[in-house]
């Protein structure tokens, strides 16, 4: 199976981990490599697992997409990547796996990934009306608005995050073995 | 021009409702009393867990796992315990997978008797309810008896388990065992043919072989369409290749065989806890690498190499080679995983969560369509919705 793979998909990268596959593909022919992997009687993979994305802010193509599918037939998984950058857009899988439906909503919630031809892109984690991407890396932990019921409204009413302390993110990386890097980068970033 | 009239009410059901199974808004286009729609509106329990887990260190990101699926939270703990060893390399010691394996077994039976009695509640029994609700009882004291608490056990740690079985567990473990199996016939004459319950369940929300693996269908659901897939069996992890077990699976795919998969899934895995108990023998409880797990209390009262190992490994962490990797567990719930991406540092860089539930949950407007309205509470029962980990 895993030199079928190497000859029939192009997908040089692939190594065989044991317990899963891994390779990373080419978003400009997703839906060909997907339909492939799934019709084909070599492979099998029939369910979509998981759609996920890593953030990598420093590099060039920001965002790692990441795919997991499942051969229930040949008992292995395969997980594909592909980089991609913050203004391009893929194309969705829906037509291919129904179930890429909800997964891909939630990459483009949480991270700003924008997917060709799905019917229905909304944001399905966070609130109606709700701004930003929190699963990237430049997003604060707190957030931008907190929210309370305002008694004189009558009404929840969205504000600014206020702190009443700094929020405290220590660095414990050896803090005795000299100055290390750890504590200086954390002044120059206030 | 041809004017066509729509007939269609919109219905707005939650996200405070009884029969939603926690904080689910859905929106239900209904012709009469006939789904033509049903819109899940989830999120209402976002709580950044992912998020939060970028900025813990790994033994720190165990107890986020409890809260996820709240009512299954050992087997949640296994999926991340396993990612993290597999980038760590590390293979536990038998004692602890065989301690892993009982646990995970006992979160099992806990989930089934909370959705069973939940699902009958649903579709108008209240008796099993109440009959659960105190077995649930007996076996969280097992939880409590080996982690101190009765669900946010925080028990499976990368490397092991917290600390072992107190003394006489095993003979307690081994007696309750013995007279489940007749709690779970009781249980069975209350319900299996209860008139209502199969009136209410029978062909309703079927979902066939292909099309339950075409939606990302895991664990119960899929098995009940009659696809005979268990990770358990099918990717063994930890003590699982060593006991036998059998996969229930139904016919048709319908509420009803979903019932009784978790029916028969309980009796298996007491069948599995009576196996382990068999088979287990004393030893280490966790790797004995005091880079990774702590050293024991009593060392650190006159080693000072030991007190070192114990504040390094509880301030900064343990450091985890760079790389990724997927691992998942059969939850009760599905195959529920972890894709854990480290960067060489203490905390995961990424750590992905992939609930079944969130499958589950997108299949219900196909489920739904054509049914009635009061069915969509049997499908949402059946399918064994908890919101902590669709959210995360």
């Amino acid at each position: 199976m895993f030199e079928d793979l190497k000859k029939i998909t192009e997908l040089s990268s692939i190594k065989d981990k044991d317990i899963f596959y891994e390779a990373s593909f080419n978003y400009e022919n997703t839906l060909k490599l997907f339909q492939e992997l799934k019709n084909n009687e070599l492979f099998n993979f029939d369910q979509l697992i998981d759609i996920t994305a890593i953030d990598y802010p420093s590099r060039k193509k920001r965002f790692e997409l990441v795919y997991i599918l499942l051969s229930m037939k040949k008992n292995k998984r395969i997980i594909l990547k592909t980089p991609i950058n913050e203004n391009d857009s893929i194309d969705s899988i829906i037509q291919i796996f129904k179930s890429s439906d909800w997964y891909e909503r939630e990459c483009y919630d949480l991270f700003g990934i924008k997917f060709n031809n799905h019917p229905d892109l909304r944001r399905i984690m966070t609130d109606y009306n709700f701004e930003g991407h929190p699963l990237r890396k430049d997003f604060p932990l707190t957030g931008h608005t907190e929210v309370r019921y305002n008694d004189l409204e009558k009404k929840v009413v969205y504000e600014p995050v206020k702190l009443t302390q700094e929020y405290r993110d220590f660095d414990y990386t050896s803090p005795w073995e000299g100055m290390p890097k750890g504590i200086d980068d954390h002044n120059e970033q206030d | 021009m041809k004017e066509i009239e729509v007939n269609t009410t919109t219905i707005n059901f939650g996200p405070q409702h009884p029969a939603a199974h926690g904080v689910l808004r859905l929106v239900v286009e209904l012709d009469g009393e006939v789904v033509e729609r049903a819109e899940p509106h989830i999120g209402l329990l976002h709580r950044g867990t992912e998020k939060l887990i970028e900025y813990k260190t790994y033994l720190q990101a165990v107890p986020y796992f409890d809260r996820l699926d709240y009512v299954s939270p050992m087997c949640q703990e296994h999926a991340f315990a396993l990612a993290t060893e597999n980038l760590l390399n590390i293979e536990v010691p038998q004692r602890a997978q065989y301690i892993r394996v009982i646990f995970a077994e006992i979160t099992r039976l806990l989930n089934h008797l909370l959705n069973i009695p939940a699902y009958a509640a649903d579709i108008g029994a209240v008796t099993p309810f109440l009959w659960c609700f105190e077995e649930r009882e007996k076996l969280l004291q097992f939880h409590e008896a080996v982690s101190g608490a009765r669900f946010h056990a925080a028990y499976f740690r990368p490397g092991g388990v917290h600390q072992d079985m107190p003394e006489g567990m095993e003979e307690k473990l081994n007696a309750h065992f013995e007279t489940l199996p007749k709690f779970i016939d009781d249980l069975e004459e209350l319900l299996t043919n209860n008139r209502i319950l199969r009136q209410r369940s029978v062909d309703i929300g079927v979902i066939s072989k292909q099309e339950a693996i075409e939606w990302g269908c895991t664990g119960p659901v899929l098995r009940s369409a009659g696809v005979a897939w268990d990770l358990r069996r099918s990717q063994p992890y930890d003590a699982y290749d060593k006991v036998d077990f059998e996969v229930p699976v139904g016919k048709k795919g319908d509420c009803f065989d979903r019932y009784l998969v978790r029916i028969e899934e309980m009796r298996q895995s007491i069948s599995i806890i009576q196996q382990c108990l068999n088979q287990i023998r004393s030893g280490e409880i966790s790797v004995i690498d005091n880079k990774i797990t702590p050293p024991k209390r009593s060392e650190m009262k006159h080693s000072m190499e030991s007190l070192i190992h114990h504040f390094k490994l509880f301030t900064e962490g343990y450091r985890v080679p760079e790389g990724q990797t997927y691992n998942a567990v059969e939850a009760p719930k599905g195959e529920f995983g972890v894709f854990l991406v480290s960067d060489g540092s203490s905390k995961p860089y990424r750590c992905k969560i992939r609930a079944p539930g969130f499958a589950h949950l997108q299949t219900l407007d196909f489920l739904s369509k054509g049914h009635l309205m009061a069915d969509i509470a049997a499908i949402l029962g059946s399918l064994d919705i908890v919101f902590g980990e669709i959210d995360r």
